[in-house]
């Protein structure tokens, strides 16, 4: 009798995991799915997509696309692919991310460990400027870049993204700085080591994790704008993000629907790599650009 | 005279070094006052000057001669606009319904003691790492009436099978719901997953031992606890919301007609391209509005929390 039970009860659970697991595969599939359509778009020839089958293989795969799309796809009045908005694209990010990390990381120092009356107000204030809808400055940063020459322009962009990435990069440093212990910044104070010497000798060398998780985020968002690209830049000097919607949404001419994502996969890649290689840091920048340590 | 002379010499030197010494004191400010200052003129500044821009009848151009709530009244008659908050109710509740109901329940799957969660997890988290613009080229393509999903499903032998959102003026707001729902929701089971593995684990075991069936246990105690997920959860996906303005642009550009305008793009468009710049301030301000509703007393009570 109670041997029976045993097994019924082993039973059911036996059947409940293999349905967890049924429909945890069922869903993975799901989410794949836009990224398995996106690739294999992108490696059929155009008759092939137009017969027919989306989610059929392609029967020869060829990197046809990804060539035009790279280099002979048009954008606007252009004809050379996206390569140059990609390179724009690395030239925009790498700058931007680079000087709002070490600002970000220096801001972060000083909220913590050299307090001073109105730190709180000064850390509220930078963290509200993490969340305003960019709308609400769109305008008036139009009018100055303009001023000062730098509209469209790579160095205007690196600006408006070092400008309104230093609330997150100031907010991740000075949430893990908190962590850190005061004794030994105040033991070195004792020992007569100076401002720039204990940030340098004992805040940065065990910053490793938290430069990490900045970078990529940083590189992520950076990487993926689109509403200040599309407002600051246009034609040759605009980033991948914007060639990417120019391309898919111009309407002359043959709708090639093999380049258009072959393009969405060069500029979903480089984020890509990053979040298969360090996907761990990758989502630690999210939670805590989120929740807030 | 020779006794006075050194006097100001060493009295020089002190100055000096009490500058210097003040300069060492002042340095951490120093080191923060240009980000601080950076975001006091470009973001509070720029704030101040949209909002003064809004009370103003800038079309192409700013003018400053200010003309009270004009562009405020033009806004709110304007039928796009009460289009745009129609469909941002719409997307707004749905987007974080959605992204809720499915990230709690792919995280109660996964807390299961699933053997392959570390090839899982990433496979539901990956859409937060591509730019909208990506996400939304993506799905433009799936959910192609002519040769997308629709075409895929009649090869496979559902001949009546329909799916015309996209261009279907009624229907295309839920594309953009979907799509944004597919980019959000692995983030979201990654906060609720956290959330769970926060749980002490001897209350379920009580639980377990008093006969309680797992789904009451869910139901009555786990799902209660993570009150706090919950709420994050609903502040991050409000704020992405409103500020929602790629995916809508790369999925379908704000139509058909306007059936998905947001406020995000109706501002786009009025300041940029209907040289309406009057009017697009006054809707920026309302957004700005929306979000501080949103994120201040959130941030608020944040701090609060910690100080205690």
């Amino acid at each position: 009798m109670s041997a029976a039970t045993e097994t019924v009860s082993g039973g059911s659970a036996r059947t409940a995991r293999i349905v967890i697991y049924a429909l945890l595969l069922v869903l993975a599939a799901v989410y794949l799915l836009p990224l398995y359509v996106m690739l294999t778009t992108s490696l059929k020839p155009l008759d092939e997509i137009r017969a027919g089958d989306m989610l059929a293989l392609p029967r020869q795969p060829s990197l046809a696309s990804w060539y035009k799309a790279w280099g002979e796809a048009c954008i606007g009045v252009t004809c050379e692919g996206i390569k140059g908005y990609f390179w724009n694209s690395i030239k925009m990010v790498v700058p931007a991310v680079a000087i709002s990390t070490i600002l970000g990381a220096l801001n972060g120092y000083v909220l913590t460990k050299w307090r001073f009356p109105g730190h709180k107000l000064v850390f509220g204030l930078m963290l509200f400027a993490c969340f305003i809808p960019f709308q609400a400055v769109l305008i008036p940063m139009a009018r100055v870049l303009g001023i000062f020459g730098l509209a469209n322009s790579t160095a205007g962009l690196i600006f408006v993204h070092v400008v309104y990435g230093l609330g997150f990069t100031t907010l991740f440093f000075r949430n893990y700085y908190e962590a850190f212990p005061d004794e030994l910044v105040k033991a070195a104070m004792i020992d007569g080591a100076g401002f720039f010497k204990i940030f340098w000798r004992i805040l940065l060398p065990n910053s490793g994790p938290i430069i990490v998780v900045t970078v990529i985020y940083q590189f992520t968002n950076i990487w993926n704008d689109f509403l200040f690209g599309v407002s600051f830049s246009s034609g040759g000097a605009s980033p991948m993000t914007v060639a990417l919607n120019n391309l898919v949404s111009s309407s002359t001419g043959v709708k090639e629907y093999n380049v258009d994502m072959a393009a969405a996969v060069f500029a979903a890649l480089p984020t890509l790599l990053v979040y298969i290689v360090a996907g761990r840091y990758f989502v630690r920048g999210l939670m805590a650009g989120a929740v807030k340590g | 005279m020779t006794t006075i002379e050194p006097v100001p010499i060493v009295e020089q030197r002190q100055h000096r070094r009490s500058f210097v010494d003040r300069l060492g004191s002042m340095l951490p400010k120093i080191v923060l006052a240009p980000s601080f200052a950076i975001t006091l003129i470009f973001v509070y500044g720029f704030i101040l000057w949209t909002v003064y821009l809004s009370f103003t009848r800038s079309r192409i151009l700013p003018v400053y001669e200010l003309v009270g709530f004009d562009a405020y009244y033009r806004l709110w008659s304007q039928p796009n606009w009460y289009m745009a908050i129609k469909n941002l109710a719409i997307f707004g509740v749905l987007y974080i319904g959605l992204c809720i109901a499915i990230g709690l329940c792919i995280a109660i799957l996964m807390d299961q003691r699933i053997r392959a969660e570390g090839i899982l997890r990433p496979i539901f988290l990956y859409p937060m790492a591509l730019s909208f613009v990506v996400t939304g080229t993506a799905w433009k393509w799936f959910l192609n009436p002519g040769l997308g999903l629709e075409k895929t499903m009649h090869n496979l032998g559902w001949e009546s099978f329909k799916f015309d959102w996209l261009v279907n003026t009624d229907m295309a707001i839920y594309t953009v719901v979907i799509a944004g729902v597919w980019q959000a929701s692995g983030f979201v089971m990654a906060m609720f997953l956290a959330g769970l593995r926060g749980i002490d684990g001897e209350i379920i075991k009580a639980a377990q031992i008093d006969g309680a069936p797992t789904i009451a246990i869910y139901r009555r105690i786990i799902i209660p606890l993570l009150r706090p997920v919950f709420l994050s959860a609903i502040i991050v996906l409000a704020h992405m919301a409103i500020k929602s303005y790629d995916l809508v642009i790369a999925l379908t550009g704000g139509g058909p007609g306007n059936a998905t305008e947001l406020p995000s793009t109706f501002m786009y468009s009025y300041t940029f391209t209907r040289s309406q710049m009057a009017v697009g301030s006054a809707s920026a301000v309302m957004m700005l509005m929306g979000i501080t509703a949103i994120i201040v007393p959130y941030l608020y009570s944040e701090l609060r929390e910690k100080r205690s």
